[in-house]
């Protein structure tokens, strides 16, 4: 990475004569005529890296945190090469008037192109009070970045669905982003996402040039596809009846299915079992607690966590989240109607309903 | 007379505002304001008290864990249950891997570029660095090539517009450092990061993920068993050995030798940021169990006036000793807003009654921060690495005094020099270095029990709620990171009947108190120097010096169940 691609052919021994030629036949190939070579001579010479704003709202630094345990690849790689981080307030060198100066550099000097990465909710109750940066509150900062950003991730559960803050009685309004603007969000639900799912998400907007594959709830299904229930190594323990009953018994030491012990994967949307934390180092249930269903929108409401699902239904390994529902028994189908909703008209509306149930209040 | 802003304050946890007024380029007054909420406590009531842990531990995921560990402790106080001995030595290994891993996260990525000047790195010469880096460490990669290598690195970095560094105060003349430290300080901030990684795989192996790893109230939710393939067997052992060995190489070999380079340039800043001069610690890592203080590593205990004669003994339950106030937050009191209320008396209710976002300042405004103004025996008090050395050390423990007395011995600086913005910095290495040697202490004991089979990681004798009184309450105490941790917890019927927290960064960063005494940031920042009241450098080194976590310090609670909003702007 990092090299322009005059650079990378210079290396290999092209003259500058030569390279022009291909820049040429590039745009030619690209019907942009004579004066197209220029252009793409332009681009090629200097290949820019993607700017990348961070935003913290309402939320504890998880995500950031997750996030700088990225393997592959490591974070610092991906901060030298891949990317220009231009905001992060967690770990951006300049603070007060010089940080707000970067973000408004970038907005400024990438008008359609800059990728905003949000981390945290946004309080929409008494008039945003409730987070506020810089003299704005998040609501206020939230619209000024979105504007004209070429995407939106909602990293995280507090931005995707809002998360413990927005769990009953939500005494801040917390809100997640996607009913706040009116642009399609990528949502990495988690609390926090997987570090490599985050980096994965980042280099495939930036490095592959492509908003992966989303599902209903504008989550990347190659991540969000399948049920933590589904790909768990513990799932034949499952099959043959052979449960946990308590914390450390004999059969918790077997390692036996932690279905009885509350164990919400049978419900859950993830990628632990498969990409795993921290490395591929482990999951929850591999270290002997069960699933809290982090993903899931409403999971912190559908506790306790310890007692088991009621029922659950028994669809096959080969249910994605578009074929079945998510939580049963709490995201209602309105819920996930809202959620489902992705052209401009209506996330609109959503927006108008959010304020609206705001005053009511 | 010039009133600053600096806000966002960065390289912190949360949203933190800081005006400082500077009169002849010296701060004489400050006033620091945390500007975000969210209600946790409000959401806690009612709730299944063993979820309780899961729920705190997001109030912050920098210091992910230790909310989960002070959580299960309250809930453990208040129903009457004690935890096996290898369950609690799991935890110890859990909390002092989070001291080691916060800690060298907090010198390198939040607080280093305070010290270290990024471009001025560009002008090293690669090999002397490497020289110098040698002369004080044996870590084998401080080689010519490697600084080299990371020189270039940082060439092409700038070439290309900075990135996270960009709008950095580089060049200012408080950066002291020459091209050479400032080169082996950038290259192991890179290191650093690479590192911080692979040790909180520990948290994975016990707890299944970092950040946020699982809890469980009356043990750890993991099982021991050599004899089988999935439980914590000598595979996951072996890896946990090693990831150890290699914090304990980074801990000893780059940070606290860096920490150490770092801080012989920049021996004027022990003059600056002392602040208040009493200190609060609640102790940790019980080696017999929590209910037992005595057996703690570090002392529970406070001093007060720096006398480090005397350490007054501190007692959570008395409702006379701990208490919070509002005077200049934004809450309501019913009793009035100079009564300070026990946390298990509490009772919030939010006012916010700032100046109407978008605002430009907070001067002129009686009530300035969402943070509470927490108080034991009507005293400010710091908490954090520095307070639990000095209660330690007043104590007479001898390991903590060994360690102080070592690093003051490298640094040639008397005892008095930790009472500033250069001494907590380096309390906070020293915390690490005594945390990386109990780490090995606890995980050596860890193994001693697998040889002998006494592998129970969980107590079911209190597990179902049915076995409660139907009512009770209880504390629980932690030492995190940055400093005294408090939960305090009243359960009714089985469910959470009120949820109260008092964090390190309240004590540290809240507003003035009903008599208008300073906490800890704001006594800090009087009398520090600021040279260019537009990059004002001096203020960050202060503030980062507590490591300041705000997610932490906010909350809302009503022990009636009731939560009025009364917004009113100005």
């Amino acid at each position: 990475m990092g090299d322009s691609i005059w650079q990378s052919m210079e290396k290999k021994g092209y003259s500058r004569r030569e390279f022009l030629q291909f820049c040429a036949a590039a745009a030619a190939a690209a019907g942009l005529g004579q004066t197209g070579a220029a252009q793409v001579a332009s681009v090629f010479e200097k290949k820019e890296k993607p700017a990348v704003i961070w935003m913290h709202f309402q939320e504890c630094t998880c995500c950031s945190e997750s996030f700088i345990r990225a393997s592959h690849p490591i974070v610092a790689d991906a901060l030298l090469d891949v990317l220009s981080l231009n905001y992060t307030e967690t770990l951006m060198a300049a603070s007060g008037h010089q940080a707000e100066k970067s973000l408004q550099d970038t907005i400024k000097n990438n008008k359609g192109k800059y990728i905003v990465l949000i981390e945290g909710a946004v309080p929409t109750k008494d008039g945003g009070v409730y987070c506020m940066v810089g003299g704005k509150t998040a609501e206020q900062i939230l619209k000024e970045v979105s504007e004209d950003a070429a995407a939106i991730v909602a990293w995280g559960s507090c931005a995707s669905n809002g998360c413990v803050q927005a769990a009953k009685p939500n005494p801040t309004g917390a809100t997640p982003i996607h009913k706040l603007v009116s642009k399609p969000v990528i949502n990495v639900p988690g609390c926090p996402p997987i570090a490599d799912v985050m980096m994965s998400v980042v280099t495939h907007l930036l490095v592959l040039g492509q908003v992966p594959e989303l599902d209903s709830l504008g989550r990347p299904k190659e991540f969000y596809g399948r049920r933590v229930h589904d790909t768990c190594y513990r799932r034949p323990n499952y099959d043959a009846g052979l449960f946990v009953e308590s914390f450390d018994d004999e059969s918790a030491r077997k390692g036996y299915c932690l279905y009885k012990m509350g164990c919400r994967g049978p419900v859950t949307y993830n990628a632990c079992s498969v990409v795993r934390w921290n490395e591929g180092t482990s999951y929850p249930i591999q270290s002997g607690h069960g699933c809290i269903g982090c993903s899931e929108e409403g999971f912190w409401d559908n506790g306790p966590f310890y007692q088991h699902l009621p029922s659950f239904p028994g669809f096959g390994i080969e249910s994605t989240a578009d074929t079945v529902g998510t939580i049963v028994g709490v995201a209602t189908l309105a819920g996930v109607a809202a959620h489902a909703v992705v052209t401009n008209v209506r996330k609109h509306k959503v927006i108008a309903e959010v304020h609206a149930e705001e005053e009511k209040e | 007379m010039t009133r600053i802003v600096v806000d966002p304050v960065t390289r912190i946890e949360g949203h933190l505002r800081i005006e400082a007024v500077v009169e002849n380029g010296v701060i004489t007054d400050a006033y620091s304001s945390g500007t975000m909420i969210r209600g946790l406590e409000k959401i806690l009531i009612g709730r299944d008290p063993r979820d309780a842990w899961a729920i705190t531990e997001r109030v912050c995921g920098v210091c992910t864990s230790v909310h989960a560990l002070a959580s299960v402790r309250a809930v453990e106080d208040a129903i009457g249950t004690s935890v096996p001995q290898t369950a609690e030595l799991i935890r110890n290994i859990m909390l002092t891997t989070l001291y080691v891993q916060d800690h060298v996260v907090h010198f390198y990525h939040l607080h280093a570029l305070d010290w270290v000047d990024i471009l001025s790195a560009l002008k090293a010469d690669p090999k002397k660095a490497a020289e110098l880096a040698q002369s004080f460490s044996k870590w084998d990669k401080n080689t010519p090539a490697y600084f080299a290598e990371v020189q270039n690195k940082i060439k092409k970095f700038a070439d290309s517009g900075l990135g996270i560094f960009a709008n950095g105060y580089w060049g200012h003349p408080a950066y002291k450092l020459p091209p050479e430290v400032n080169l082996i300080g950038v290259a192991h901030y890179l290191d650093a990061l690479e590192w911080q990684k692979e040790v909180v795989k520990i948290h994975a192996v016990f707890g299944g993920k970092n950040p946020h790893p699982n809890f469980l109230v009356g043990g750890v939710p993991c099982s021991i068993d050599v004899d089988e393939v999935a439980a914590i067997n000598s595979e996951r052992l072996n890896l946990v050995a090693k990831l150890i060995a290699q914090a304990d190489e980074f801990v000893n070999q780059v940070y606290i030798p860096d920490l150490l380079a770092v801080a012989s340039f920049y021996k004027d800043w022990t003059k600056y940021g002392g602040g208040l001069s009493n200190y609060l610690a609640y102790g940790e890592f019980p080696t017999k169990g929590f209910a037992h203080p005595e057996s703690f590593k570090y002392q529970r205990g406070a001093v007060l006036g720096r006398d480090l004669k005397t350490v007054h003994p501190v007692n959570p339950r008395d409702t006379q000793e701990i208490k919070e106030y509002i005077a200049h937050s934004w809450y309501e009191y019913k009793e009035g807003n100079d009564k300070g209320l026990h946390p298990w008396a509490g009772e919030t209710e939010i006012k916010y009654s700032g100046p109407k976002p978008p605002f430009e300042t907070l001067e002129g405004f009686d009530k300035y921060s969402f943070l509470k103004t927490p108080r034991w025996k009507e005293n400010p008090m710091e908490v954090g690495p520095l307070a639990r050395l000095i209660v330690s050390y007043a104590a007479g423990r001898p390991d903590v005094k060994e360690t102080v007395d070592s690093v003051l011995g490298k640094l040639g600086a008397p005892a008095e020099a930790l009472f500033s913005t250069l001494g907590r910095t380096a309390a906070r290495g020293i915390d690490a270095a005594l945390a990386m040697g109990w780490l090995k202490e606890f995980f050596g004991e860890l193994m001693d029990r697998v040889k002998t089979k006494e592998t129970s990681t969980f107590n079911r004798d209190k597990w179902e709620p049915k076995s409660w009184p139907e009512d009770c309450e209880g504390v629980g105490l932690a030492e995190a990171p940055r400093g005294a941790l408090a939960h305090y917890i009243k359960i009714h019927k089985g469910a959470i009947e009120n949820y109260q927290l008092v964090v390190p960064t309240t004590w540290n960063g809240s507003p003035r108190d009903a008599k208008q005494q300073r906490s800890a940031y704001e006594a800090s920042l009087i009398g520090t120097p600021v040279a260019k009241l537009d990059e004002p450098v001096e203020i960050l080194r202060t503030v980062h010096s507590f490591d300041p976590c705000l997610a932490c310090s906010v909350h809302l609670y009503d022990p009636e169940g009731k939560h009025i909003h009364q917004v009113s702007f100005e």
